[in-house]
């Protein structure tokens, strides 16, 4: 979680000097939704992600380097900076994409499951995404078809009460996401996303019942960005005050309470954060001085045959 | 050498990918136990039994999106849109994930898909139903697009598409699926990007491809008693295209007209248009001309819709007009 806050503070300076382009939008606040759900599944298990992905792809063991490095659209970069901030990729690790559609990648999602069910293996695919999505036809007909085939798939709404400028209550006609599941007939779960091991116990019990082979779960973990909705929003939509009480409930804060009541003492901690701070300024220093793509990789890539 | 159906030579190609290859599954609106809306599938649940042949929901952006989710990870899956005019509420999943899917992950997914179904215009079944979109999908890089005109075609261009580590946009055309032609028994593919010279001629060059095909070769029949000899392009595939073979022939002949089903306004016969003017430009006599369906929605109409659609007389008379 801390590698994850560390190295999107990184981008966001970068962002502001001009190193970084495009949209940059921040999980910071978000951090135990990701970190708490990948830590249930096992390495050839599959994760989908949205454009807010750089949370998720540290959560799952990708290295700093290559992820700072597409930023900087270098070809050092996880996507060879052909993708960007919002589409990481890395094949070996299972982690399907950063996709920029809203909702789009719901079935996309439903469609890897469905291929692990298709070769009978026992991988699980889960899939985030924000509560603005649960409005767009991909996701009814994502969990429709995942729910009629019980396909091994977790889809987890990171309900950060805000789709951009658009509050909650203004676009959900239910406002409780996963009340949702009622209308296909899968199961459900609605939790806090502050308290990283309560998201991975959750998180866990979903898996094991996709695995199983007992079909989906729709899973609804509260959370709030601390950012506004990218680099270029000032988030003059909600209040000072109400982004007071959540960082008050930061998830990092509390998970730092929880590993000193276990023992760990305060100087370890720094030293563990000082480390990570170490690593995300090779990171920088990394992306910054690869190279940029090769001017002929512009056509590659296009079609398979085009390595 | 069998005479097919166009529908049974669609079939037959893909009952043979589906018994040699485990991964490939069929997907769509009826194709199982229906048989298939227009029974290209027609057998294939049976054969295959249903964890290939997979009946949906209507929901055409959904199981687009299995499809490619499913290639990401190594099927190759053939998805039915039961007309390519519900392909539009699937257009997200084919062009922002199935055509960059390979590209904006820097080559690490290559996707192993073909969308497939019926096309184009006619049939008085008005405007939602009677629409030639190859020009909407082939505008865009990532994807192939293919238009088989007869049952030999039909049959070699869909194993090469279902082979093809590509996203392949394979259009079929609603009104030929009963037409007949020989196939040959032998297995054979047909490569994508090759066209074919489908009627030799000295005096113009007719580019086409799918249906519009049947309308260039009457036309050609009237006009040879009129003492022209026109030459017959057909494209086959317009992503990869041929181009080559269009020049060879506009070289040979120094008038080209497009003929084409769809609109004209940013069709893909303004591509070749642009594309031989630029490239064959010394060769020409004439400028480029195009026969495509009228700028209008299709009309439900008897007449208005013959109207609308371009046919072998329109083909003939701007033959003549440029020849004048
Ligand atoms: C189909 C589509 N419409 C609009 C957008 C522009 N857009 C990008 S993110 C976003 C808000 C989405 O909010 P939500 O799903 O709640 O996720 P969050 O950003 O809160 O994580 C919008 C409107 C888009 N990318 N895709």
């Amino acid at each position: 979680m801390v590698l994850i806050r560390k190295f999107e503070e990184a981008a966001a300076k970068a962002y502001s000097v001009g190193k970084i382009g495009g949209f940059l939008h921040l999980y910071i606040g978000q951090e135990a939704v990701g970190v708490g759900s990948i830590a249930a599944l096992t390495p050839h298990d599959y994760i989908v992600s949205t454009y807010r992905d750089h949370g998720h792809a540290l959560a799952r063991g990708l290295h700093p380097n290559p992820l700072m490095a597409e930023l900087f659209g270098k070809a050092t970069g996880i996507s060879k900076g052909n993708g960007g901030s919002m589409h990481f990729f890395d094949k070996n690790a299972h982690f399907m994409g950063g996709h920029g559609i809203v909702g789009g990648h719901i079935s996309l999602a439903a469609g890897i499951a469905f291929a692990s069910k298709y070769k009978k293996e026992d991988s699980v695919t889960i899939c985030f995404f924000g509560e603005g999505a649960a409005n767009i036809g991909s996701f009814h007909e994502g969990l429709n078809l995942a729910a009629i085939w019980k396909l091994p798939v977790v889809f987890i709404c990171e309900n950060n009460h805000y789709a951009m400028g658009t509050p909650e209550y203004r676009a959900l006609a239910v406002k409780d996401v996963s009340v949702r599941a009622y209308a296909y007939d899968i199961a459900r779960d609605h939790i806090e996303g502050d308290e990283v091991r309560k998201v991975r116990d959750h998180v866990k019990v979903a898996v094991d019942r996709a695995r199983r082979g007992e079909g989906p779960t729709l899973i609804e973990v509260s959370t709030y960005r601390f950012r506004g909705h990218s680099m270029s929003d000032p988030a003059k939509y909600r209040t000072k005050e109400e982004l007071e009480a959540y960082k008050k409930k930061d998830p990092l804060m509390r998970a730092r309470h929880e590993l000193e009541l276990g023992g760990l003492k305060p100087e370890e901690l720094d030293q563990m954060e000082l480390d990570i701070q170490t690593q995300i300024d090779d990171a920088y220093a990394f992306a910054e001085s690869s190279p940029e793509p090769p001017l002929s990789q512009l056509h590659k890539y296009v079609y398979a045959e085009d390595k | 050498m069998a005479i097919l159906t166009y529908r049974e030579a669609l079939n037959r190609a893909m009952v043979e990918e589906m018994e040699k290859d485990p991964l490939i599954y069929l997907m769509g609106e009826e194709v199982g136990h229906y048989q298939g809306a227009y029974k290209v599938s027609q057998g294939m649940l049976d054969k295959f039994g249903e964890e290939r042949v997979i009946d949906t929901p209507i929901s055409e952006n959904g199981f687009a999106g299995i499809g490619v989710g499913s290639a990401m990870v190594g099927l190759r899956p053939i998805i039915e849109f039961m007309t390519w005019n519900f392909s539009l509420v699937a257009i997200d999943q084919i062009i922002n994930s199935a055509a960059k899917m390979n590209y904006m992950s820097g080559g690490q997914f290559p996707m192993p898909i073909v969308f497939r179904g019926a096309g184009g215009a006619g049939g008085r079944l008005g405007a939602q139903h009677s629409q030639a979109f190859e020009s909407w999908y082939a505008h865009c890089p990532g994807l192939k697009v293919v238009c088989p005109a007869t049952p030999k075609d039909a049959y070699g261009l869909l194993k090469s598409s279902i082979r093809d580590n590509n996203p392949t946009i394979f259009i079929e055309s609603e009104v030929l699926y009963g037409s007949k032609g020989e196939v040959p028994d032998d297995e054979y593919t047909i490569p994508l990007g090759l066209g074919e010279i489908k009627r030799k001629g000295t005096d113009i060059t007719l580019v086409t491809w799918s249906r519009a095909l049947s309308f260039a070769l009457e036309a050609a029949e009237i006009l040879e008693k009129e003492g022209i000899s026109v030459e017959i392009v057909d494209l086959r595939s317009l992503r990869p295209l041929d181009e080559n073979l269009i020049y060879e022939s506009v070289k040979k002949t120094n008038r080209a007209v497009v003929v084409e089903e769809g609109w004209p306004v940013a069709g893909f016969g303004a591509q070749i248009s642009h594309l031989i003017q630029k490239n064959a430009f010394s060769y020409l006599d004439h400028p480029v001309e195009r026969v495509t369906q009228m700028d209008v929605p299709m009309s439900y109409a008897a007449n208005l819709e013959r109207m609308s659609l371009p046919n072998a007389n329109r083909v003939a008379d701007t033959i003549r007009e440029m020849l004048r």
